[in-house]
């Protein structure tokens, strides 16, 4: 019999490694949503001087990929600097496992966004943010990359839900090709201004349906 | 593979009745001919003895007689034949515009959204929170122009049942022909042609421990339908294509074998794993409705994890049930019929269905319900959205 998944796959979906909630974490990450499908969460302990992760805990909301490779994510960015954890990549957790069946991509790119967004909220949180990188479309676009599209199945940026992007002066305007009484609109809609909103020099975001 | 494999996904298909392969054994090693007339030779003769047999014994199930029964390859071409062919004989006559439920299995709603491509007009009615058509949307979807209204007696997923007597009844009224694809009710919910006015019904053999790939349409006399399936004179010339009688006299086995005592079991088994789930497992939702439900289905959503993780983790320990969620279909779209129900994704990703047949056991439901217990306090101790 052929399962879609390897040994290893299996064997860390089984026995997933350095699971469960880590109190007054230096780090958190949540990727995902429950109103589409997979959601994880990283929490990182990092050592001041020596910016190393010395222990990281996921939670998981998600199939046996998301799973699986949120699982293997924290092994390998355990004893790491956070700067070598950032560039800890699907393709290296994929490769990892032993592959995982293509159409689960999204399911796994997941627990990678989870470590570098839990970084990412060590290094704002303890000052390590240097220079704040001004708004761009590029920055909104790779924030719409964690949105998804739950009638595809992957994020609506790739699945062209989003048709514009424009920023001036601090105010977003998002333009989605879906009529605003379409039963995903307000989960869609709730999802994109909790990516946006949050970027230090945004100030208002419309979020505008196409009737 | 286990020892013992508990199979609970029996509206998937379920296990061939060793009863029923008895019967279908002598049409392909005995009676192997083609069914011929009268004038034939007498293998031939037999075999349409078979096959006519096997046709009475659907017809009378339903209070049909022989001839309103055409055997198909299965529910699938049964629902295409139906609904194609009455649009093929009423499209110059009377119009273009089908109506269907939101909930309909894929043989019914990609058949009418493909339709809907080649230029015919198409309503979808919604359902309530049980999974029931409304009743009102169907009234006011049916126009001057529409031929057919096609709405399951029993949905594959949820097991909500509908009530074909208040259906039909409108259909009747608004002078259209009214199909129901009773895939998932046939034989376990009974069904009279003579008292419920529908004109066209699918069945099915594989979900009653029958054979796969045969099924039938009830066809209700004088109902205007025009062969959808080319080919030879077959069926009363309603459809080419050799008969296969093992095939239907295996179903007609199937259906007998069938009975009103075999409902009860399977009722008990679906009341009971409802109850122990409810008593013993926290935060659950049973998906479709309490009374209205088919006897073999039970559909509950276990919050806060996802269904591809669990049947996985039930697989691992020889138990197969199925799941609405996303990541568990290969099209990794979430369950049409959750997501009509008014669910959101959350409700369809943690999903479990549990469809009982003739060869499982209380045992079967107790084990299973251990194992969710162990598996979703398992699953739900690594969710984030748990609150531990």
């Amino acid at each position: 019999m052929k399962f879609p998944y390897t040994e290893k796959v299996l064997e860390h979906f089984k026995n997933p490694r350095n699971v469960g909630k880590m109190e007054n974490p230096d780090g958190k990450g949540l990727e995902g949503s429950p109103a589409c499908g997979d959601m994880v969460a990283v929490y990182l302990q990092v050592d001041p001087d020596t910016h190393i992760i010395e222990d990281i805990k996921f939670e998981s909301y998600g199939c046996a990929s998301n799973i699986a490779t949120a699982s293997i994510i924290t092994e390998l960015a355990k004893g790491k600097t956070i700067e070598e954890a950032k560039k800890i990549s699907w393709q290296e957790a994929t490769d990892q496992l032993g592959g995982l069946p293509p159409v689960k991509a999204h399911c796994s790119v997941l627990a990678v966004e989870g470590l570098r967004a839990a970084i990412r909220d060590y290094e704002e949180k303890h000052g390590l943010v240097t220079e704040q990188e001004p708004t761009t479309v590029d920055v909104i676009r790779s924030r719409l990359k964690h949105v998804m599209n739950p009638m595809a199945g992957l994020d609506i940026v790739r699945t062209e839900l989003v048709t514009k992007m424009e920023i001036n002066d601090g105010v977003v305007r998002i333009l989605i090709d879906l009529p605003s009484n379409h039963q995903f609109a307000t989960n869609i809609k709730e999802e994109v201004l909790e990516k946006i909103e949050s970027l230090w020099d945004v100030k208002e975001v419309n979020v505008v349906f196409t009737e | 593979m286990f020892d013992k494999m508990i199979y609970l996904d029996n509206s998937a298909s379920t296990r061939l009745d060793e009863k029923v392969m008895d019967a279908m054994k002598p049409y392909y090693f005995d009676t192997y001919a083609v069914a011929t007339s009268e004038f034939g030779y007498s293998m031939g003769i037999e075999a349409k003895e078979g096959l006519e047999e096997a046709r009475e014994t659907i017809a009378s199930s339903i209070g049909a007689s022989a001839e309103e029964i055409v055997f198909t390859s299965g529910d699938t071409e049964a629902s295409n034949m139906a609904i194609k062919g009455v649009l093929a004989a009423l499209k110059k006559k009377k119009g273009e515009h089908i109506v269907v439920s939101k909930i309909e299995d894929f043989s019914v709603l990609n058949t009418a959204k493909n339709l809907e491509k080649l230029g015919y007009g198409v309503d979808y009615i919604s359902v309530n929170a049980e999974g029931i058509v409304d009743l009102d949307e169907l009234k006011s979807k049916i126009r001057d122009d529409t031929v057919l209204v096609s709405i399951q007696h029993a949905n594959q997923e949820i097991g909500t049942l509908q009530d074909l007597d208040s259906i039909a009844k409108i259909c009747k009224e608004k002078d259209v022909l009214f199909h129901t694809d009773a895939t998932h009710s046939y034989a376990r919910v009974p069904i009279d042609v003579s008292k419920t006015p529908v004109d066209l019904i699918s069945m099915s053999a594989h979900t009653i421990h029958g054979p796969r790939g045969v099924g039938a349409l009830y066809v209700r006399k004088g109902t205007p339908l025009d062969k959808w399936m080319d080919g030879g004179f077959q069926e009363t010339n309603r459809r080419g294509g050799l008969e296969n009688i093992p095939g239907a006299v295996g179903f007609a086995k199937a259906v007998e074998l069938a009975t009103e005592k075999e409902t009860e079991f399977l009722v008990s088994l679906r009341d009971y794993t409802i109850k122990r789930v409810f008593e013993e497992i926290p935060h659950v939702t049973l998906n479709g409705c309490k009374t209205q439900r088919t006897p073999q289905n039970a559909n509950i959503t276990f919050h806060y994890v996802e269904g591809e993780s669990m049947t996985l983790h039930l697989d691992m320990r020889g138990f197969a049930v199925s799941t609405g969620s996303a990541c568990f279909s290969r099209s990794l779209e979430a369950s049409h019929v959750i997501l009509g129900i008014g669910g959101d994704h959350e409700r369809a990703h943690g999903s479990i269905r549990f469809t009982f047949g003739r060869y499982n056991s209380m045992e079967d439901v107790d084990a299973v319900v251990e194992a969710i217990k162990e598996i979703v306090s398992q699953l739900r101790a690594i969710s984030p959205l748990f609150n531990k």
